[in-house]
């Protein structure tokens, strides 16, 4: 099973940890008493710690390099054996009816607590299923797309603050602005392709931000908006306990909307345009698609989901200001549509769930949050770059003709 | 007859390098014709060119539809818009859709045949519906002409070569052209496969009415197919004319096809 030539290699491995970590592991320097203490079995430690890490890494390497051909970039639509296993037994409908008893049900099992954790994660979930349009359909990079979320948010916060606009009117503005924005932003960035259209994408995101952070007259700077209303149910007043339970019904629905359009969208002509748009640019020109409508319709729909979800942000945190959109906010983002699985809405769904209720559940790991966030993106992209769920092609059924 | 395709004086220029001088080129209706020539003669730029891919610096690239519509000039438009008036082209590196399915393949070259937006792409009403019904049919009838139907919902990268070669076709083919450019259709086939794809462009010219321009290195094709061929080196035109003509002209031999005792290609 193992054999010399890794077992060598973790060995030298170990070494090199070993060297690497000495002075911070085994050093304390106490300034108070002004003595050294030195802490020799702590080296051991992680000679041991990365001798095996090391030896189980390698061995997952090797299977993964056995067990098939190599994956290229693209090549990654082999569906996962537990996604066979669901699609194909009788396990899809039942399955598919606990998950909405489930969904329904939640708020009343669980605590408020949770169900505002959850809330989080259904905004994330919408703002993923945008997202996956222009990065996982039409294959745009786009590391700005908390921009089009800050509209949103912004544009319901305002609107309210200046005009008393009601949140029922700000949700679908806030779309609209969105799909507005989209093309915007979109309109530079046509001739660009890949790591440039990234870069781009990214100044705009940070432009955003900091217009929204240095215009004090107009979005009131870094102290941000506060009191935000939440929204109503023909003007009754709910409690803390019933206005959270609301939104979370909200966002279910919101939820619902977005798979269903998303999906109606993907599996159409315009669906088509963008996938063919991601596989071969000038292939897709060459039959007829017009590159920039179809590049623009992908930004300005992608954007109108992280309007609409930026509105229910702000409703939900009754209080928003620029920190809430930064860059990284844009990279969590991304992270959730890669890691889940690029163009597939259940990957995509599970992403966000995965990337956002993790953290919240593992609270009691927070200080090594940021580091398994990191090992687990590494080890997704090394094993399993087609994410979680990959996305599968329509398969259409022909009758046989007989004669 | 009238040209379907007439190209006079087209000139390319990348920076101080011309790759196309002055190239006349003309194709009539229901005629298959070859542009022959070395390797960097200029006749994927000059595919290019005319495609919309490049902006000819000078000349002019006239198409007259069989279908009617008069005289437009293309120069300068943008590939797609040259594809919707009806010229429809393969690459000479294969560029499908790797990971569509076969069919999807076929039903992106619809897209340009089809009026489905957004809305419709939403609501699904009856009309969008029936649409895409129509599409999927359509396709379907086109891999049965080209023979790929046992694919139909394979991944193009999967398939054998010689059916990624006639998937690129049929799918240039569902985009309705009057006149399909064919950039080195049998590269790298071998003679049954090249055999095939000779019956495969006659029973396209046949059967549907669309005229051929095609580049092409394998002899045997070319003499066999064309009514008409033009021969580039260096970005001009060096001969044109029927393939015995081709065959015999000295310049030709001496710039492509070879002596006589070394190229027995050539014979018919």
């Amino acid at each position: 099973m193992l054999n010399l030539e890794e077992v060598k290699r973790s060995f030298f491995t170990c070494l090199w940890f070993m060297f690497l970590t000495f002075p911070i592991m085994v050093i304390k320097v106490d300034t108070i008493d002004e003595t050294v203490d030195w802490r020799w079995e702590r080296i051991l430690w992680v000679g041991a710690g990365s001798f095996v890490l090391s030896l189980i890494w390698r061995y997952l390497i090797r299977r993964k390099e056995l067990g098939g051909k190599e994956i290229e970039a693209g090549d990654e639509d082999t569906p996962s054996k537990f996604q066979e296993l669901v699609r194909k037994s009788g396990f899809y409908y039942p399955i598919l009816i606990a998950a909405g008893i489930f969904v329904l049900i939640f708020p009343q099992v669980f605590s408020m607590y949770q169900t505002n954790i959850m809330n989080t994660a259904l905004i994330y979930v919408v703002v993923g299923l945008g997202l996956n349009i222009v990065v996982g359909l039409a294959g745009l990079l786009d590391l700005g797309y908390v921009a089009f979320y800050a509209v949103g948010a912004y544009s319901y916060a305002l609107l309210n603050m200046h005009f008393g606009l009601n949140f029922w009117f700000a949700l679908p503005l806030g779309g609209l602005l969105g799909f507005l924005f989209g093309i915007i932003l979109g309109f530079p960035v046509l001739r660009l392709r890949g790591d440039y259209l990234a870069i781009v994408t990214l100044g705009f995101g940070e432009i955003i931000r900091l217009v929204l952070e240095n215009w004090n007259a107009f979005s009131k700077g870094p102290s941000g908006i506060a009191s935000i209303p939440r929204p109503g149910f023909f003007g009754m007043e709910f409690s803390i306990n019933q206005s959270i339970d609301y939104m979370y019904y909200l966002m279910v629905a919101l939820v619902i909307f977005t798979i269903f359009v998303v999906r109606r969208l993907q599996d159409s002509r315009i669906g088509r345009a963008w996938i063919a748009l991601r596989e071969d640019e000038i292939a897709c020109q060459a039959m007829g698609i017009d590159k920039t409508r179809t590049k623009l319709t992908a930004f300005a729909l992608g954007a109108t989901w992280a309007g609409m979800a930026g509105v229910m942000f702000a409703a939900k945190t009754t209080f928003i200001n620029p920190a809430s959109f930064t860059i990284w906010e844009s990279i969590i983002i991304l992270c959730v549509v890669v890691l889940g699985g690029m163009g597939s809405i259940v990957g995509v769904i599970c992403g966000a769930l995965i990337l956002i209720l993790l953290p919240e559940y593992l609270r009691a790991l927070s200080e090594y949050r940021m580091l398994i966030f990191g090992v687990v993106l590494v080890c997704m992209m090394v094993f399993r770059p087609g994410g979680i769920v990959s996305s599968v092609r329509r398969v259409y059924k022909f009758e046989k003709e007989d004669g | 007859m009238e040209a379907i395709l007439d190209v006079t004086g087209l000139t390319m220029d990348f920076g101080g390098l011309r790759a196309l001088d002055a190239l006349d080129l003309d194709v009539r209706s229901q005629e298959i014709v070859a542009l022959i020539g070395p390797n960097g003669a200029g006749k994927t730029t000059f595919f290019n060119c005319i495609t919309g891919i490049y902006k000819p610096t000078k000349g002019d690239v006239l198409i007259r539809p069989p279908a009617g519509g008069g005289e437009l000039r293309i120069n300068g438009l943008k590939p797609n818009q040259v594809t919707e008036r009806g010229m429809a082209r393969t690459f000479q590196n294969i560029r499908l859709f790797q990971n569509m399915t076969v069919l999807e393949n076929v039903m992106i070259g619809r897209h340009c045949r089809m009026h489905a937006g957004i809305t419709g792409a939403v609501m699904r009403n009856a009309a969008t519906r029936a649409e895409e019904k129509q599409v999927v049919r359509d396709s379907y009838a086109i891999l049965e002409k080209i023979g790929l139907q046992q694919y139909v919902n394979d991944f193009a990268k999967n398939l054998p070569y010689g059916a990624q070669r006639r998937l690129e076709i049929a799918r240039a083919m569902a985009t309705e052209p009057f006149l399909l450019l064919l950039d080195e259709p049998a590269a790298g086939m071998n003679a049954q496969e090249t055999k095939e794809l000779d019956e495969l462009i006659l029973k396209i010219r046949a059967e549907e009415h669309i005229s051929i321009l095609l580049i092409e290195h394998d002899m045997k094709l070319v003499m066999s197919l064309s009514d008409r061929i033009f021969v580039m080196d260096y970005g001009r035109r060096i001969a044109q004319g029927a393939p015995e003509e081709i065959r015999n002209n000295p310049e030709v031999v001496k710039a492509y096809l070879g002596e006589e005792d070394t190229e027995d290609a050539v014979e018919a």
